[in-house]
């Protein structure tokens, strides 16, 4: 069973739709006890970062992923969920994530080129920077979905693929068993089914 | 690098697809759920649904058609047609949309994009206008293209981006059904006045219609169309692969 943590932020429709078409049994649940019985987590999350980590933390939720995922058990953080895996993030202030990777999460707004439109939104193209588990169905160059207006940085040691704006963005991250991607694989087509597919698969 | 998306359109009336579609090995080729599919498996990077009638008719969303299309399909999907309130962002986002597209409703409500974009976030709302040259300017057209608000398009564009808009859709009224390609000129003066992404739409007749777009005007992010596609005039695939040839990176 995979939990997918509902803590009050954003929408599971699709991502719930694209796990059940790939045959995945999977629940929605911000309980704490459902949370410690599944086999995999995925942290999903749209929006602010302050305010999604604050809603975490308020039910109690934050030391629960940080210590199942220190126990080994599969996390997938999508989107706003991967940034919460570092440490901290700078988007609009100063707050702390779950910590389980090392990096930070920063704007980018100044740091790209000022020609290029924010939020990056649309398809881009993965470039493999590791080799991972969670490529094994999809080929270097294969587009997927993104929209964000921050990202991952100072994230060398779990890095696996990157994307091309105006710079290389992070676009996956990836220790032991612990997994993130930028993007939406909920929204990526035939591609974003596969990572799902092969995070299913992670340690079976 | 980002690529072109190329968007169908799907008009919708009670859950159908209107203004016909005529595709080989499709049995219902008016079922919302079996063209989304298609175009999905055929290239498509993004699916507008619009309710035609919802703007003027004031009817309900398609929202269990919508759900079904978004239980099945899995690239992003725009909502647009009688988008008034938040209320009708909150139905079709449930129901799986990714992005909602008003048009006549913010011109009714001036909050609504700011309210829905502190609501939803910039990414989440749509700017889709209607313009039409009227004594040598843009002028915002409501009520499906058939009213003239007096409103200047690009001021109306400019005000909705710093609102809180995160895409912008031009249909130009003058070139739309024409078949003679999109209005570079008017694209030109939305995508110099904004930077946030922006879609054509109205006059692809052709594939060389989109290298045109593309090529003349490299800010532009997508192309828009309906019938084309619809009656397999052009097929997304040759499309993209055309715009590939000739250097417009794609997601092939």
């Amino acid at each position: 069973m995979i939990a997918i943590i509902d803590y009050g932020v954003g929408n599971l429709f699709s991502l719930c739709s694209s796990f059940r078409s790939i045959g995945a049994d999977i629940t929605v649940t911000g309980d704490i006890d459902e949370i410690r019985r599944a086999d995999k987590l995925v942290l999903p999350g749209v929006g602010a970062f302050r305010d999604a980590a604050a809603k975490l933390k308020e039910k109690g939720l934050d030391k629960v992923i940080v210590e199942e995922a220190a126990h080994g058990k599969p996390l997938l953080g999508i989107c706003l969920g991967m940034q919460m895996l570092f440490e901290k993030s700078f988007e609009y202030g100063e707050y702390n994530g779950l910590g389980l990777l090392k990096g930070q999460v920063i704007g980018m707004d100044g740091t790209i080129p000022q020609s290029l439109k924010i939020p990056h939104i649309g398809w881009n193209a993965l470039h493999f920077t590791k080799s991972n588990p969670l490529f094994k169905y999809i080929n270097e160059g294969d587009c997927v979905y993104f929209v964000h207006s921050f990202y991952a940085y100072g994230c060398e040691a779990s890095l696996i693929a990157t994307a091309e704006y105006g710079k290389e963005i992070t676009a996956a991250v990836a220790k032991d068993n612990i997994f993130g991607c930028q993007f939406h694989p909920e929204k990526s087509g035939e591609v974003g089914l596969k990572i799902l597919k092969a995070f299913c698969e992670f340690g079976d | 690098m980002i690529t072109k998306r190329i968007i169908p359109c799907l008009d919708v009336k009670n859950g159908r697809v209107v203004k016909g579609v005529n595709f080989k090995g499709l049995n219902d080729v008016s079922s919302p759920i079996e063209l989304a599919r298609y175009y999905s498996e055929n290239g498509a990077d993004e699916l507008v649904f619009y309710d035609i009638t919802a703007s003027f008719e004031g009817r309900q969303l398609f929202t269990d058609i919508l759900k079904e299309v978004a239980s099945q399909i899995f690239i992003p999907l725009t909502v647009g047609g009688g988008i008034n309130t938040l209320d009708d962002f909150d139905r079709v986002l449930k129901c799986g949309a990714d992005k909602v597209s008003v048009n006549s409703g913010a011109i009714r409500n001036p909050e609504l994009i700011s309210e829905a974009a502190k609501r939803y976030g910039d990414q989440c709302v749509v700017l889709s206008v209607d313009i039409k040259r009227v004594d040598g300017s843009f002028h915002v057209f409501a009520k499906g293209g058939r009213e003239d608000t007096g409103i200047e398009a690009i001021e109306w564009i400019k005000k909705g981006v710093n609102d809180g808009a995160g895409e912008i859709v031009v249909n130009s009224i003058d070139t739309d059904g024409v078949k003679g390609g999109f209005d570079i000129e008017m694209l030109t003066a939305v995508c110099n006045a904004v930077n946030v992404p922006v879609i054509a739409s109205g006059g692809a007749g052709n594939i060389q219609h989109f290298v045109d777009l593309f090529k003349t005007l490299p800010k532009v992010d997508a192309g828009l169309a309906a019938s084309i596609f619809h009656f397999g005039e052009v097929k997304i695939n040759d499309l993209k692969q055309t715009l590939k040839d000739n250097g417009v990176i794609v997601r092939l």
